[in-house]
């Protein structure tokens, strides 16, 4: 259930108390700390454990905004905050829809977010399940040795405040274990990487993090380059997330009023193929990125964008709401106190199909098995469309997986790869990213290699 | 800067915090102090959006006792927080007692490396707030297919301090001005995009030194020349990378696999290769925090030791890696001025600041002209890199054909993929042209920090393309 921070509440309250005849001030109050831990080969290499906090104001006067921040719940930074804020407006541009969210009236879905457990979990436990993960990952393989053993766990308390009425303040923590593994052929040498993530450390699967770190540096050993061709692709569910997320910034109701979305001007269009469904559902706790309240304290929401391959929305901050004519759908952003609310997707899933990957394989004469991507940061352009990633993973010989395959990129356009959806898989992902995954088949892919 | 200016935390305070920091045994102990001021100014759509002050102020304490590194961080800068941060960071290190000694720190090191005329926090706002209009009428002036223009202003002032309980006592103030603009352009064919961004190591009067209008011109032309461009080939083609536009190809093939961190853990293909050829002789690679002015230039670094230049690849012979302390002290030698670390929340680690390579001896038209069939490369995106198996990608967002020798047709955005130790061997033209790139941010383990490359026109014999036609 919601758990209430009255403490900061009240400072974010005393600020906002502090507007003056014209003014709309935002205030925006955060603390929280961090343990991590990291083990290589036996011993801890270190142990951060470390608290901040901080607080941000937005104050807009006649159409023009203005911002601040400072890394500290001090009076005095506050006052000085606020000041600097203040000063800040008189030097934006008049924008007639510039202004903070009002209420809506939609009611927050109560989730669980803090977990008793996790915050009382001795530091003792924390080293010992991290030297355990090690040596799983370790006993995985003979040809394994390790790069790092991670724990990492944080907190952390906000609360919000404005002058149109908006008030919310809420407690969270969260956990997650990774190994990084290095595995060696002669000459070669290729990495791992396991995870998993929890409400608590009961939650983790150590043994499958350990096997995933183990599986992904060794079965590259001995792969070669492909020659280059066109092909159907296989997206593993942790490619599948990646590449939908993505997709985000063409939803993104700020860009699409602004002329930089690849979907502005295509509401009701079939750009995917018929049996593709997306929703925006942070209110779904499965997501890893579920939420009760989005970036300016509304409620967050469950959203349809693509239904059976027709475009159905736009997401929404109030900002690019009012651009548009329209309301917020509970999707503005925002990276804590320090930054300001932008427009994006909370948790996006494509709804599953029924078959698992290996069906879908079983079903490809030939083809590539995608299980990891890069560069998607430099090769992928959201606004053209344009779509080209580094990429390994295995051949797809006859329905079945074949041999390592390394070192060449993916290529296609966003545009294209949605209608070039060829079946999609049953096995929902819930990874630690902004996406769930499962496997994607799409058709007519260049891979570009020797 | 004078040895008297006033520090951000009193050396006897310290000293006392350096004893706290090691009174459970630890062999060291180190206070790094920052409070950075910054503003920030976005423009979109015509608009000034916003301007934005921040302000970061704290300390980080670090203790190291046998290989575990204990870290804690305040924003409580007063001798009580900073005692209370010392404690958690020795208890962080060490689960067993110690004895207690005194640190006694040295003169303070300064090796400023800029100088500074425009202090950015004596600018008026509405004088950084003007820039972004500049741009903005620039680039909206070049092409009537021009259909937005974004562009950001940032400056920041950032004071360091830094204390170790080997005595080292230093202290630093870096500044750095960025402009970016991001310009769509819109065609029969859909959209496209260019950016351009220009960074450095001083305040203000880095726009009396560089034309912005010329600046948001060449984003805007970027945008409008790939409204006809054609998908880029895929396969494996020659590369020929302009002047100051391909140093994030070293940074990435062989730049971090050159970093001590990862050398020591067996995570990188350059392991065990120094006094090695490892790449093409013409190479001769740089890494050099005292470059005045550029992205990565910085008078010491965040462990208190000055800047210095080294050289990482001489006429092809791996001749050294980078060092922070805790790598140093370990081989017992000398750090080399690569110890950065994103803000006073983050640990130290083996970082690059400037890296690049040096002249060869070839003349950049002929390099162009000696390419029957290839594709030229007029400005790299950003890349990434698996160490261990030295693949690396890096994405190109300017990039034109070569048809018999001559630069042709505009190619639409993808990335190049390649094997580090392959493409440095596969370098076999180097022009005498050098030139910096533009300002970065570099990623490793969850922090960024800004770096510079540059290198003069060059041509890689095979990379593989990841476009989409034939």
């Amino acid at each position: 259930m919601k758990v209430e921070v009255p403490e900061l509440q009240a400072i974010a309250d005393r600020i906002v108390a502090q507007a003056k005849p014209g003014e709309q001030v935002e205030a925006y109050v955060g603390r929280g700390g961090e343990t991590s831990v990291r083990v290589y080969e036996g011993e801890m290499e270190h142990f951060v454990s470390a608290q901040s906090d901080g607080v941000g104001i937005r104050v807009i006067k006649d159409g023009r905004t203005g911002t601040a921040y400072a890394g500290t719940l001090d009076e005095s930074a506050i006052a000085e905050v606020l000041a600097e804020a203040r000063d800040n407006v008189q030097f934006g541009t008049r924008d007639e829809f510039a202004g903070l969210a009002m209420p809506d009236g939609v009611e927050p879905v109560p989730q669980k977010f803090w977990d008793d457990e996790l915050a009382n979990f001795p530091t003792e436990s924390k080293v010992d399940l991290t030297k355990d993960l090690e040596r799983r990952a370790l006993a995985a393989d003979s040809r394994v040795r390790s790069e790092s053993a991670n724990y990492d766990d944080g907190w952390g308390e906000t609360a919000f405040a404005t002058t149109t009425g908006i008030r919310t303040s809420g407690r969270a923590n969260s956990c997650y274990v990774s190994v990084v593994t290095l595995a060696d052929d002669g000459d070669e040498t290729q990495t791992g990487f396991g995870f998993s993530v929890g409400d608590s450390p009961k939650d983790f699967d150590l043994d499958k993090a350990a096997r995933d770190a183990a599986d992904r540096a060794t079965r590259l050993l001995g792969a070669t380059k492909p020659s280059t061709k066109r092909t159907t692709i296989v997206l593993d569910p942790y490619v599948t997330s990646q590449f939908v997320s993505v997709l985000s910034s063409a939803f993104n109701g700020e860009n699409v009023s602004k002329g930089r979305s690849i979907f502005a001007d295509r509401l009701g269009e079939q750009v995917a193929v018929p049996f593709f469904t997306l929703v925006d559902d942070p209110t779904n706790k499965l997501a890893y990125t579920a939420t009760d309240i989005d970036g300016e304290g509304l409620a967050a929401r469950r959203n349809v964008l693509i239904k059976d391959g027709v475009l159905q929305m736009f997401v929404h901050s109030s900002y690019s709401a009012r651009r548009m004519k329209t309301v917020s759908t509970g999707n503005a952003t925002r990276g804590g106190f320090a930054g300001s609310p932008g427009v994006g997707c909370l948790a996006m899933q494509v709804t599953p199909g029924a078959k698992s990957q290996a069906e879908l394989i079983a079903s490809i004469s030939d083809g590539v098995l995608i299980q990891e991507v890069s560069g998607l940061h430099s090769g992928v352009n959201p606004i053209s469309g344009d779509f080209s990633t580094g990429a390994s993973g295995m051949t797809i010989v006859n329905g079945a997986v074949g041999a390592p395959i390394r070192e060449f990129t993916i290529g296609s356009t966003l545009q294209r790869m949605l209608q070039d959806i060829v079946a999609i898989g049953n096995d929902v992902d819930w990874l630690p990213m902004r996406a769930a995954g499962l496997s994607l088949v799409i058709a007519d892919v260049t891979i570009s290699g020797s | 800067m004078s040895n008297n200016e006033a520090l951000l935390v009193e050396p006897e305070v310290l000293s006392r915090v350096l004893s706290r920091g090691k009174s459970t045994g630890a062999e060291f102990s180190e206070v790094f102090v920052e409070d950075k001021r910054s503003t920030s100014a976005g423009l979109d759509d015509g608009k000034v959006e916003q301007v934005s002050s921040g302000r970061d102020r704290g300390a980080g304490i670090r203790v190291v006792k046998g290989d575990t590194t204990g870290f804690a961080h305040t924003s409580d800068l007063s001798e009580k927080g900073l005692l209370a941060a010392a404690e958690a960071a020795a208890a962080a290190a060490s689960r067993g007692g110690g004895g207690v000694n005194s640190v006694s720190l040295n003169a303070v090191v300064r090796h400023p490396v800029n100088t500074i005329e425009k202090w950015p926090d004596e600018i008026a706002k509405r004088d950084k707030v003007a820039i972004l209009q500049r741009v903005d009428s620039a680039a909206r002036a070049v092409h009537k297919a021009i259909v937005q223009v974004s562009a950001g202003y940032g400056d920041s002032r950032k004071r360091i301090l830094i204390a170790n309980s080997d005595g080292v006592l230093a202290a630093d103030e870096q500044v750095r001005t960025l402009l970016r603009v991001s310009v769509v352009a819109s065609g029969d064919g859909g959209m496209q995009t260019g950016f351009q961004s220009l960074g450095h190591t001083i305040g203000f009067e880095v726009f009396d030194q560089n034309d912005i209008e010329e600046l948001a011109r060449s984003a805007a032309q970027q945008a409008v020349t790939k409204l006809s461009a054609r998908p880029a080939p895929s396969g494996s083609l020659p590369v020929v990378i302009k002047h100051g536009s391909g140093g994030v190809l070293f940074h990435e093939a062989c730049g971090h696999g050159l970093e001590a961190d990862i050398i020591s853990k067996g995570a990188s293909v350059y392991k065990d290769k120094r006094g090695e050829l490892v790449a093409s002789p013409l190479v001769t690679l740089i890494d050099d925090g005292t470059m005045t002015a550029e992205w990565g230039a910085i008078g010491i670094d965040d462990e208190g030791h000055p800047s210095q230049r080294n050289v990482l690849i001489q006429d092809g012979v791996l001749t050294d890696y980078m060092w922070d302390y805790l790598r140093a002290r370990k081989e017992g030698r000398r750090q080399s001025g690569n110890g950065r670390r994103q803000s006073y929340q983050h640990l130290p680690m083996v970082r690059m600041t400037n890296t690049f390579v040096l002249n060869g001896p070839h003349d950049p038209d002929a390099i162009v002209r000696d390419t029957k069939n290839g594709v030229y490369v007029a400005k790299l995106g950003g890349g990434q890199v698996d160490t261990a198996s030295g693949d690396f990608v890096f994405g190109m967002t300017e990039a034109y054909l070569i048809e018999n020798g001559e630069i042709t047709e505009p190619l639409r955005d993808g990335n190049l993929i390649g094997n580090g130790p392959q493409v440095l061997r596969d370098i076999d033209l180097l022009g005498n042209d050098f030139a910096m790139g533009n300002p970065g941010t570099c990623g490793k383990d969850g922090q960024g920090v800004p770096v510079g490359d540059g290198q003069p026109t060059l041509r890689v014999k095979s990379l593989t393309i990841g476009g989409t036609a034939a």
